[in-house]
């Protein structure tokens, strides 16, 4: 059985890389592929080093193990390339998606000499132009799934409506401003897709 | 009509919990407990089930609330993790000599110290000999349907015993995984009503429950738990038999894996068997004839079943995710040498431990022990019993 596809993701306590994992395993089950989402469980605390990862797959999970050769490894917070070696095991045909203001070149160099795809996404001013606030975890989903194709853009909005619908059920107000997120990351995403 | 859905194991459980719909569920609903009460909670208080929920101040109590509300009649349960079994410890011993038909839901967390929260399985280890029924799931499909057959198994009339439904803590308990759920009234139905023979809120039949007992039948009291666990062996087939007509997955008290014609065989529960599995057919593309054992019934424990399922192969590894310190290997291990030796299958037979306080296990430390016991064999030398796989003198994965 081949694994599919496999994410790891990094970010620190609070942050949503968790709730992004999941929700990732959320709306790719839906398009009738084999699914897990699960964190990997360190000090409980805010702002500390967390990872949580992905596996897609056609076919049944049965690996209960973290993921040390992802095929995508998505760094929430841009501090942690200084303290995490976040392109461990990361395939050379894979692709890494940084959340900076900086540009894919810029982080390229901070990457310990990884050779595959590179992708920055500026998800603070994403997330602050649409919610007003920091949550990072939207825009590096939209972002995940742009990158890694694992459903296309319109069934992922669509299904993305439909989870934020009911996750945010108690605060609808803030349904808008996710959805906004989501199209925009995908929309600046585009131009750099195409050149891959 | 079974649905397709994707849930936690904690999830899984919880929805298990809500379709069974017990009469009582007494539960200590934080640290070191999982999400699990506090979802059955919820479904409780949006109205979706009518179990009485009783949130106590402890795990002491909470076990002794469930042995209370099951002596008075009542379909009881309890969920706990970790230290959470541990404190209730006394009452553990209770319930299952009072013969009370009622079901914990244990999330599998390693015990302190040092103090850790990840899985392994030193909790219900640790309560191996209060006499109840273990039984542990690989996933979160099991850890649900191992819960939907937990009653039935627990009130047989020939069984009488508390029932213990484990899965691992985060590795199955949080990860989210597809799932396929039965409709309500499949599960109702399988379930069915909770008749107690004898009960304390019935005047017509006035009992004691729990009494002291002198020395001139104590012993027949413990004699008689006994054969209970003894018998609860072929109700937990039956059960696994009508649950396979109501959902086609198939259980038994073990499952074995490609083991028909193997050389070598791993014996292991929960979680990691499905990693073992993976690694398994992985080295048969290679050539090499390995297969997997996995318990899932650990009380009552199958020993012949186990002898006679090892017989045909030349070694098995038996991988244990919990130490305990008797300086001779896991309990798995010390349990499953026994019934080979009493069963005269005398193959190879090598301990390892793996997994504990969370440690990940891979494909690769599965090669790694089937490429050992492949060349114990070949060169005819005995390996390093008792071996910690992936300590970090050895290489820690990550």
């Amino acid at each position: 059985m081949s694994q599919g596809l496999e994410i790891r993701w990094h970010g620190r306590g609070g942050q949503g890389a968790k709730t992004a994992a999941l929700l990732l395993a959320d709306v790719a089950f839906k398009t009738g592929a084999n699914v897990q989402g699960f964190p990997e469980y360190g000090p409980e605390r805010m702002g500390a080093p967390i990872t949580a990862y992905n596996r897609i797959s056609r076919d049944r999970i049965r690996v209960h193990s973290n993921i040390y050769t992802p095929d995508l490894v998505v760094v929430v917070d841009e501090t942690l390339l200084h303290s995490v070696d976040v392109t461990a095991g990361l395939k050379e045909d894979g692709a890494i998606i940084v959340n900076t203001p900086r540009t894919a070149t810029e982080i390229a160099g901070l990457l310990n000499g990884y050779k595959g795809r590179v992708y920055t996404v500026d998800a603070r001013r994403i997330s602050v132009d649409t919610l007003g606030k920091n949550f990072p975890n939207s825009p590096m989903l939209a972002a995940a799934v742009a990158v890694s194709r694992v459903m296309d853009k319109e069934s992922f909005i669509r299904e993305m409506r439909t989870s934020y619908e009911h996750k945010f059920s108690k605060k609808p107000e803030v349904i808008e401003g996710n959805m906004k997120a989501l199209t925009m990351t995908f929309e600046e995403l585009e131009p750099y897709l195409k050149q891959a | 009509m079974p649905k397709k859905d994707r849930m936690s194991g904690n999830e899984a459980v919880a929805y298990a919990i809500k379709q069974v719909n017990p009469d009582v569920m007494p539960a200590f609903p934080i640290t070191p407990s999982t999400e699990i009460p506090q979802l059955v909670s919820t479904y409780i208080a949006n109205g979706q089930m009518d179990t009485e929920f009783i949130p106590v101040e402890s795990e002491h109590s909470s076990m002794s609330a469930t042995i209370g509300a099951e002596a008075a009649g009542a379909r009881s349960l309890t969920a706990t993790s970790s230290c959470g079994l541990a404190l209730m410890w006394e009452e553990l011993l209770l319930a299952a000599s009072n013969r009370m038909p009622c079901v914990l839901a244990l999330v599998n967390r390693t015990l302190s110290g040092p103090i850790n929260i990840n899985c392994d399985h030193s909790d219900s280890m640790g309560a191996r000999d209060t006499g109840w029924i273990q039984i542990y799931a690989e996933d979160n499909q099991e850890a649900y349907d191992n819960f939907i057959q937990a009653y039935p198994i627990a009130e047989d009339k020939n069984v009488h015993l508390p029932v213990m439904i484990c899965q691992d803590g985060f590795i199955t308990s949080h990860a989210v995984q597809n799932i396929e759920l039965l409709d309500d009234d499949t599960v109702k139905d399988f379930v069915g009503t909770y008749e107690p023979e004898e009960y304390l809120l019935n005047p017509g039949k006035p009992v004691s429950v729990g009494p002291y007992s002198i020395s001139n039948y104590a012993m027949e009291a413990k004699k008689n738990q006994e054969i209970a666990m003894e018998n609860s062996k072929e109700v937990i087939l039956r059960v696994a038999d009508a649950f396979e007509r109501v959902s086609g997955r198939r259980y038994g008290l073990f499952e074995e894996y490609r083991t028909e014609d193997a050389d070598h065989i791993m014996l292991i529960m929960g979680s990691a068997a499905g990693t073992a599995k993976q690694a398994c057919d992985d080295l048969r593309d290679k050539g090499m004839k390995v297969g997997v054992l996995k318990l899932r019934v650990f009380r009552p424990f199958p020993a012949a079943e186990i002898a006679k399922a090892l017989s045909g192969c030349k070694s098995v590894a038996i991988m244990d995710r919990c130490e305990c310190y008797n300086g001779n290997g896991g309990p798995l291990s010390m349990e499953v040498c026994s019934a080979l030796y009493k069963n005269k299958v005398l193959i190879k037979a090598v301990s390892y431990m793996y997994g504990l306080a969370g440690r990940d296990f891979t494909v690769e430390n599965v090669y790694e022990i089937f490429n050992e016991l492949d060349a114990s064999v070949k060169n005819d030398t005995e390996p390093e019993q008792y071996r910690y796989i992936g300590l970090r003198s050895q290489g820690v994965p990550g």
